[in-house]
């Protein structure tokens, strides 16, 4: 019963309107995680610096603390010490959470395939967005971001009453989703 | 009992702390702004237009944010904390006098919420009690970075408490009075140097006191280059590291009311608040606080932060001495009656 009454909620119009607003605020001040890992870090600065500005123009702050932070760059290689760690930071931050996965180390390893690196950060963490690129461009970054921005707009709240294995469910669900729409893997 | 002036006086409260509040969400755009412009970036500008949409899409987020409280947190201090250190941190606005009175439905209506006799020292208690917020949220995070920082925020404003409430006595000793609405009126006089008619504001009479309680009240209210409590690069984010959500925005809030309150009382007290030329009102004081929270963000985007022992020695060895001093000639100025008081 109590699943049918939250199908009835899940789609009606009060809920998705309450929804665009709060998504629409996440969206406009994602603050990011200050935390870089390797030679991406760099990339990761270079953005956010008077060059570029990606982060304040689209109302990102970076914010030391996980607890305030809504969106976790994983720039660079991660290797099996800092796994744990990378967990752990992510499991500090407050929901709702994103991560973007910056450049091919933390997409799959990169050129490290060696016994000390992890191979892809979603091994340890649901990653939103992949940016690919050794070291991403800034403007590989931004248009990682302006990705995410729009994955954010569709975010459903209602989900997170579901609990975590839910939400990871969810996610890998779209990113099955995304990898069907781009057809077979070259 | 009068009680239509203080129902009067209860919605001038009122509307006071909620402009302060909007003031306050506006003061976050202005900062990001302005220190984006300070490092030649551009600051937000995506979010409605100019970026004006940017403090309410931050607070809209930051409620709908999940509320963390640590396994090993006190759990009703940590709790309680943030309220504490907002609350508070508006209260020192309540003493501002925005005019004399108006007379409005034939009635007289003060511009100004209470006038009370220890009106500054009243700012000055306020102020320090904001710091409980502070400490007690260190305390209770359970968490070593919040815990050293509001240890150093403790220590911090001890000291600047003693130098910013120093730094007025000059002026209470050239007024006879601790009323700021008795202050503004000392301060509506002309000042007459020679052949010189200045206003007698008392950043001409108390140059040395205004830089002092300048400099004390950045210390104050936590800001560059004295934010030492929140330094990142050493304490993460301070005595709010462990607080998500609202609750951290409580703090946020409380910071940046602080500073506006600060700026208010600055102008009030040193620059003339609402006197000026042309005509006195509420606009001068508004222009001569902006001018102050300028300055802050000022500040902020020049200055690198101090180190812990160099902020003690400056607080302790300097600026105490000084304010001393200024203390003591302004009281022999007084005694041998130079000047135009």
């Amino acid at each position: 019963m109590g699943v049918a009454a939250e199908e009835q909620v899940q789609r009606n119009i009060f809920t998705t309107s309450v929804d665009w607003v709060f998504n629409w605020a996440r969206r406009s001040s994602l603050w990011w995680l200050q935390f870089g890992l390797a030679c991406c870090a760099i990339e990761m600065i270079s953005a956010a610096m008077p060059r570029f500005d990606l982060a304040e123009r689209f109302g990102m702050l970076y914010r030391a603390s996980p607890r305030q932070a809504d969106l976790m760059i994983v720039a660079g290689t991660v290797t099996k010490k800092m796994a744990p760690v990378v967990r752990q930071l992510y499991d500090q931050m407050a929901d709702p959470k994103w991560v973007i996965s910056m450049g091919s180390c933390a997409n799959v390893g990169g050129p490290f395939d060696t016994y000390a690196v992890v191979q892809g950060v979603d091994q340890v963490i649901p990653v939103d967005i992949y940016v690919p690129g050794c070291p991403p461009l800034p403007e590989a970054l931004y248009y990682g971001v302006l990705e995410l921005q729009n994955r954010v707009i569709r975010y459903d709240s209602l989900k997170k009453k579901h609990g975590k294995e839910a939400a990871e469910a969810d996610r890998q669900a779209q990113r099955e989703a995304a990898r069907a729409a781009l057809g077979p893997r070259r | 009992m009068d009680w239509e002036a203080l129902i009067i006086s209860y919605l001038f409260g009122f509307v006071l702390l909620n402009v302060l509040l909007l003031l306050m969400a506006y003061m976050t755009w202005f900062e990001r702004r302005l220190v984006a412009f300070f490092q030649d970036r551009i600051g937000p500008n995506r979010t409605g237009p100019f970026g004006l949409l940017q403090p309410i899409a931050d607070a809209v987020k930051l409620i709908s944010k999940e509320d963390i409280v640590p396994a090993n947190a006190d759990r009703l201090i940590f709790l309680v904390a943030p309220l504490l250190s907002f609350v508070l941190a508006p209260l020192g606005a309540l003493v501002v006098p925005f005019g004399e009175s108006i007379t409005l439905f034939g009635r007289q209506i003060n511009l100004y919420v209470i006038d009370i006799n220890v009106a500054a020292l009243y700012f000055l208690a306020v102020g320090s009690m904001g710091v409980y917020g502070i400490i007690l949220g260190g305390y209770a995070s359970g968490n070593r970075y919040s815990l050293l920082g509001a240890l150093r925020s403790t220590a911090q404003v001890i000291s600047y408490e003693l130098v910013l409430g120093l730094s007025l006595v000059g002026i209470f000793i050239l007024t006879g009075s601790l009323s700021l609405v008795e202050i503004l009126r000392a301060q509506q006089r002309t000042l007459v140097l020679g052949g010189l008619e200045l206003p007698n504001w008392f950043i001409l009479s108390q140059p040395l006191a205004f830089v002092l309680f300048l400099i004390a009240a950045v210390a104050e209210t936590n800001r560059a280059p004295f934010d030492l409590p929140e330094a990142e690069t050493e304490l993460i984010a301070g005595y709010f590291t462990e607080y998500s959500g609202f609750r951290f925005s409580f703090y946020f809030l409380a910071e940046y009311i602080n500073m506006i309150v600060v700026s208010l009382i600055a102008a009030t007290l040193f620059l003339g608040g609402i006197d000026g030329p042309f005509a006195d009102g509420i606009w001068w004081l508004a222009a001569k606080a902006f001018i102050f929270l300028f300055f802050y963000v000022w500040l902020r985007a020049t200055l690198p932060r101090f180190r812990y022992d160099q902020l003690m020695g400056l607080a302790w060895k300097v600026l105490l001495p000084l304010a001393l001093i200024n203390i003591g000639m302004t009281g022999l100025v007084r005694l041998w009656g130079i000047g135009a008081l």
